[in-house]
């Protein structure tokens, strides 16, 4: 089987139509086709970890489905790791990891570790193998007190990092997370980023990433596809996408009594004004700090933060259309 | 096809030894969960003990005869249920997209679907049946020979692999509508229900039916009339009553069939 270093995940013009049903009478239905994923074409080398973003209904899902062999395209060529998906389902299973954030791959009623456990023996993970994997997770997602509890028990956060673990037990080649942060707190999306980065760092991993928090690809990619509507309509580095999409960070500053409308801070334009708080945004490209120091040169500041822009922002902004 | 095969059933195994050892650490409940199952899988046989306080013969079986019935389906259906009885949460899980979920791991989905919450708590069924079983064989007049001993046992067995096929092609059908498990429910329960009772009872067509389409006449009525020596009601050549494991051994064939179906159509459109 040939093992393309430079296209380890390769898809050429896949296309996938589902046939949706409306009932329009009493027996009448009428038929109509969504080309959910319309001719998509990428590559992706072994060991990178790209970000795949879109807007809700673009065809990520989808492509990911595609991609571990749920579902079979409707046309084009797609191989992983010089696998045919949706042919070879089972073999590929064992080479590829997937994290859902919405919905676990681990058994509901049972603790932790015996979902470990049962993953172990599924994947036919060699004993030291495991051991190594599985003392290696339980440090770096802190699950050393959670392998006796049972999986409904964990809080979001904790049943996450052990959704990770159990993709990572049979050292993957590629790695797909749909949303591994969503509703996470600070600290535990800090804590799965961190693991990412190891993960790819120290094992190569491939890593494909679907995220709506923007925060992970900046922290994580070099490199982010953007799909829309079955499409793909931007691949290339994060700096870019904001060049394109002209893509505004928020500064939001608490000052210690009411200002008017600050004019006068060059790179930045004031949006919002309530009370003592105001609302100044800044080109996403460029850096918040000197910002943040001339701010503070002329002004008495008690608070501020800086807001990220969110995607459906950013790709609403490169076509003009309203999200 | 081999590999496959080896690779499902270890799988299950592997599945199913977990969710016994999840069982047995609540011994107590276990305990209590397997005598409720046989306590209420048993009132079927109170009713029909019931009725023959009143009456001596339901179309022409005395009580043992219909017990020998009784107990044969009653363990048929046990195993299968216990074994596959599971695979009707497909429809369930193809709702809320957990069905993705068995596609990713390394193990044939209708062995994960199958295996998927054993509940060994089934063997109350299972227990109660052979006991009523073994009862019925004690009581009806047949000259027992190890021939009619295996003759019973193969049929106990084949009967449970009918039963198996009609529960994984009425799991295979929730792809298509993920809201037929009651549907499969009727053959599966239903045809459980139905087999307690002697053929004579029911209309022509319907043991037809149950003879040539969905073929459960053969888990008990067509071997226990030839082990009871009377004649069926539809008058088959005697040599029918003895193609039980041919026609489980089809019927599994084509309710793997289905299976693959399904899968491939829920595949290609993602329901």
């Amino acid at each position: 089987m040939r093992e393309d270093q430079a296209a380890f995940i390769e898809l050429h013009e896949v296309c996938k139509v589902f046939e949706v049903h409306r009932r329009t009478g009493l027996l009448r239905r009428e038929r109509r086709e969504v080309r959910a994923v319309d001719g998509l074409s990428f590559t992706v080398p072994r060991g990178e970890m790209v970000g795949y973003i879109g807007p809700n209904g673009a065809g990520k899902s989808t492509t990911v489905k595609m991609l571990t062999g749920i579902l079979t395209p409707s046309s084009g060529r797609l191989r992983v790791a010089g696998i045919d998906p949706s042919r070879e389902r089972t073999r590929l299973a064992r080479r590829i990891g997937v994290v859902f954030g919405q919905r676990t791959t681990l058994w509901w009623d049972l603790p932790l570790g015996d979902s470990f456990a049962l993953v172990r023996r599924m994947y036919r993970i060699p004993d030291a193998r495991y051991h190594v994997n599985l003392e290696r997770c339980v440090q770096l997602l802190d699950l050393g007190g959670l392998l006796e509890v049972p999986v409904r028990q964990l809080s979001l956060g904790q049943r996450m990092r052990g959704d990770i673990a159990a993709a990572l037990l049979h050292d993957p080649d590629v790695l797909y997370l749909d949303e591994p942060t969503i509703g996470l707190d600070v600290v535990s999306k800090a804590k799965v980023r961190e693991v990412l980065r190891k993960v790819n760092a120290e094992q190569g991993t491939t890593v494909l990433l679907t995220t709506h928090d923007l925060t992970d690809i900046e922290q994580l990619c070099k490199r982010v596809m953007v799909i829309d509507q079955g499409r793909l309509v931007y691949d290339g580095a994060l700096a870019g996408l904001h060049a394109v999409g002209e893509s505004e960070r928020m500064l939001v500053v608490d000052l210690e009594r009411e200002f008017p409308p600050i004019e006068d801070l060059p790179g930045a334009r004031p949006v919002r004004v309530e009370g003592p708080r105001q609302w100044l945004a800044f080109p996403a490209g460029q850096s918040a700090a000197p910002l943040v120091a001339a701010l503070a040169e002329r002004y008495p500041l008690a608070d501020l933060s800086v807001r990220e822009p969110d995607i459906e922002q950013v790709i609403a902004r490169m076509y003009g259309s309203a999200p | 096809m081999v590999e496959r095969w080896a690779s499902g059933l270890r799988g299950y195994g592997l599945i199913v030894a977990m969710w016994i050892r999840a069982t047995m650490v609540y011994r107590t409940s276990f305990i209590i969960n397997t005598l409720g199952n046989f306590l209420v899988t048993g009132l079927d046989f109170v009713a029909l003990l019931l009725m023959f306080s009143h009456i001596h013969a339901l179309g022409g079986f005395g009580l043992p005869e219909i017990a020998l019935l009784y107990g044969a389906t009653c363990s048929s259906f046990g195993l299968a249920d216990l074994l596959l009885g599971n695979a009707d949460r497909i429809g369930q899980r193809v709702r809320d997209g957990s069905f993705d979920i068995l596609l990713l791991r390394p193990v044939p989905v209708l062995a994960q679907a199958a295996a998927d919450r054993f509940a060994p708590r089934r063997l109350g069924r299972i227990v109660q049946g052979l006991l009523v079983l073994g009862w019925g064989i004690s009581r009806v007049d047949v000259n027992w020979t190890i021939g009619k001993a295996l003759f019973t046992v193969v049929m106990v067995i084949s009967g449970a692999a009918i039963f198996s096929a009609v529960f994984i092609a009425g799991a295979a059908f929730q792809f298509w509508a993920a809201e037929a498990s009651e549907v499969s429910n009727s053959f599966t329960y239903g045809g459980c229900t139905l087999l307690q009772y002697p053929p004579t009872v029911f209309a022509r067509e319907l043991v037809r039916g149950v003879t040539f389409v969905v073929p459960l006449a053969f888990v008990n009525w067509l071997p226990a009339l030839r082990l009871l020596g009377r004649e069926d009601p539809l008058g088959l050549p005697g040599w029918v009553s003895c193609c039980g494991p041919l026609v489980a051994v089809a019927a599994l064939t084509a309710a793997g069939l289905i299976w693959r179906a399904g899968l491939r159509s829920y595949r290609s459109t993602g329901s």
